[in-house]
C-alpha cells in the first residue's frame, strides 16, 4: 500500500538532487515544476481519498506545475536576465551537501514519533530533505529567480510535512498557504523586473548597499 | 584434472569472446549512424595484425614500458576469474575476495599509467593524469557499489554478493555501476574511443608510443576490462543466482549483450561532456551508489 507513495517521495528526493545539480535556469525551473506535481499525486494515491483531498491534489498540481513556472519563465522572459545561476558554492559542493541532507533526513525521521499509518511512508524524510534542498538554493544561489525556485522546493517539503495532517487541517488552510505561495511568486514576477531595471542585474548581492 | 580443464575453459572464454564487445558497440554505432560500419570481429583482426608487428622501442625507457601493459593485462585476467559466472559460480573464491578484485582493477590501471609516463611525452602524462584524476571518482563509486551490495546480502566474498536478488535500490545501483562502466572504460561522456585529437583523448592518449604486441596487449586488456564490468553490472542488477542454470546463463548473456548495445546507443546519442562536467556527473554516480547503500541498510533494518 505505501509503495507508490513511497516512491513519488523518492522521485521528489532524486529531483531535489537534480535542482541542486541543475546549471541553468530553465532547467532549475523545470525541476522545482515536476516536484511540484509529483507531490501534488500524492495525496491521490494515499490510503483515505476524499473530496477536499482531491481538490487539494488538483489545485496544488495545477498551480505548482503550471501557473508558478508559468509566472516564472514570464518573468525570466520579460526582464531578459542571463540563464546561468552564478551559484556561491559550486554544483559538486551542493550536491554533495543536499545528498547529506538527504541521509541525516532519513537518519532522524526515526527519531520522530508517528501515527502507525505513517509509519512505513518516507513522507518525513522527504520533507526534512526537500526543506534543506531549499535552504541551500536560497543561501547559495545569487540571482533572485533561482532563489524563488529554492523558496518553491521548501515549500514542497513543508506541504509534504503537511500532508501528514491533511484529514486534520481544513481544506480552507490549504487553499490558503497555495493561494499565498501563488500570490508571493507573482509579485516577485514583477519585482525582478523591477529589480533588473534599476540594478541591471539580478544578483541579490548588489541589493546589499544603498544608494540614491 | 577437472579443476584444470575449468580453469582453461574460463580463461578461453575470457581471453576469446571479451574482444566481441567493442565491436558490438561499433556496429550499434554504425547502425544508429545509417552506416555499415566495420565488422563485429574488427578487434580480433586488429590484435592478429598488431601481433605480427615488431616493437618501436625509445632509447629513454626503461623496462617498465613493456612490463606495464603485461602486468596490468596479467592483473585484468585475474581479476576476471574472481567473477562468478552464473551457474558455474567463479573458480577462485575467499571471503573479502572483492576487495583483492577492485585492487587488482586499480593495480591494472597503475601499471598502465605507469607504462604510458615511460617515454616523457607530455600527451601520455596528460592522457594519465586524467585517467587517474577520473579514476579517483569512479573508484569511490565502484566501492560504495561493492558495499551496499555486501550490505544487502551480508557477505564479502564476490560468488555470494552476486548470487541474491535485486532489492529496491536496484535502478539506482544499475544507474551507478552504468556510468562506472562508461568512465572506467573510457567511452563517450567521459572519453571518445574514436578522437585522434591529441589534447581530448585519455585512454587512447595513453597508448599513443606502443605498438606491436604491447599496444594489442592494452586493447585486448582493455576489451577484457570492458567485459567485467559489463558482466559485474549484469549480476549485481539480475537475481542471476535465483534462476536455474539454463535461465540464468542465458540471462547473463542477454544482460551483456544489453549493456554493449546501451553503450553502443549512449555514444551514439551524447557527446563528449566538457572536462570540467565530468566530476559533477562521477559524483552523481557515486551519490547513486551511495542511495542504493542507504536503501540496503534501511532494508536491513526494517
Amino acid at each position: 500500500m505505501n509503495e507508490i507513495p513511497n516512491l513519488l517521495v523518492g522521485i521528489a528526493m532524486g529531483l531535489n538532487l537534480l535542482a541542486l545539480a541543475s546549471g541553468r535556469l530553465p532547467s532549475l525551473i523545470r525541476v522545482a515544476a515536476v516536484q511540484g506535481v509529483v507531490l501534488g499525486l500524492i495525496p491521490l494515491v494515499m490510503e483515505r481519498v476524499d473530496w477536499p483531498v482531491v481538490l487539494v491534489a488538483v489545485l496544488s498540481t495545477a498551480l505548482k506545475g503550471v501557473v508558478i513556472p508559468g509566472l516564472l519563465r514570464r518573468a525570466m522572459r520579460v526582464a531578459n536576465i542571463d540563464r546561468d545561476l552564478a551559484p556561491l558554492i559550486g554544483f559538486i559542493p551542493s550536491l554533495l551537501l543536499g545528498a547529506a541532507g538527504a541521509i541525516a533526513a532519513v537518519a532522524l525521521a526515526r527519531l520522530v514519533p508517528l501515527l502507525p499509518e505513517h509509519r512505513g511512508l518516507l513522507l518525513v524524510p522527504g520533507s526534512l530533505a526537500s526543506i534543506l534542498t531549499g535552504f541551500v538554493l536560497l543561501t547559495c544561489r545569487s540571482k533572485a529567480i533561482s532563489q524563488v525556485c529554492g523558496y518553491l522546493i521548501l515549500d514542497n517539503g513543508i506541504y509534504l510535512f503537511g500532508l501528514l495532517l491533511i484529514h486534520a487541517v481544513p481544506f480552507m488552510v490549504e487553499a490558503g498557504i497555495l493561494l499565498d505561495l501563488t500570490v508571493a511568486v507573482f509579485v516577485i514576477g514583477i519585482i525582478v523586473d523591477r529589480i533588473q531595471r534599476a540594478f541591471d542585474s539580478l544578483d541579490t548581492r548588489k541589493l546589499t548597499a544603498l544608494r540614491e | 584434472m577437472i579443476l584444470v580443464l575449468d580453469i582453461v575453459l574460463r580463461l578461453a572464454g575470457w581471453l576469446v569472446l571479451a574482444p566481441i564487445l567493442p565491436g558490438i558497440i561499433n556496429k550499434v554505432k554504425a547502425w544508429v549512424a545509417g552506416r555499415k560500419g566495420p565488422p563485429v570481429l574488427q578487434l580480433y583482426y586488429d590484435l592478429a595484425r598488431l601481433w605480427r608487428k615488431g616493437v618501436v622501442l625509445s632509447d629513454l625507457v626503461s623496462p617498465g614500458f613493456i612490463a606495464g601493459p603485461a602486468i596490468a593485462w596479467v592483473a585484468v585476467v585475474c581479476a576476471s576469474l574472481f567473477l562468478p559466472l552464473g551457474p558455474a559460480g567463479s573458480i577462485l573464491s575467499f571471503n573479502g575476495d572483492v576487495i583483492l578484485f577492485v585492487y587488482l582493477l586499480a593495480l591494472a590501471r597503475f601499471c598502465t599509467a605507469w607504462a604510458a609516463m615511460e617515454t616523457g611525452s607530455s600527451f601520455e602524462g596528460m592522457g594519465a593524469a586524467r585517467d587517474v584524476g577520473y579514476a579517483v571518482l569512479s573508484e569511490a563509486a565502484l566501492i560504495t557499489a561493492v558495499l551496499a551490495l555486501s550490505v544487502q546480502s551480508g557477505s564479502i566474498a564476490l560468488t555470494a554478493m552476486l548470487a541474491p536478488t535485486a532489492v529496491a535500490g536496484t535502478a539506482l545501483l544499475a544507474g551507478g555501476l552504468f556510468t562506472v562502466l562508461l568512465a572506467e572504460n573510457g567511452r563517450v561522456p567521459f572519453d571518445d574511443p574514436n578522437t585522434h585529437l591529441e589534447l581530448t583523448m585519455i585512454h587512447e592518449a595513453m597508448a599513443l608510443d606502443h605498438s606491436g604486441p604491447p599496444l594489442a596487449v592494452i586493447l585486448h586488456g582493455a576489451s577484457i576490462k570492458l567485459a567485467i564490468f559489463a558482466v559485474f553490472l549484469v549480476e549485481a542488477v539480475l537475481p542471476i543466482g535465483r534462476l536455474p542454470s539454463a535461465a540464468s546463463s542465458s540471462a547473463l548473456l542477454a544482460g551483456v549483450f544489453a549493456v554493449t548495445v546501451g553503450v553502443g546507443l549512449v555514444e551514439s546519442f551524447l557527446a563528449r561532456f566538457a572536462f570540467k562536467r565530468v566530476p559533477l556527473l562521477l559524483t552523481t554516480a557515486f551519490l547513486l551508489c551511495l542511495f542504493a547503500l542507504l536503501v540496503a541498510w534501511n532494508g536491513g533494518a526494517a
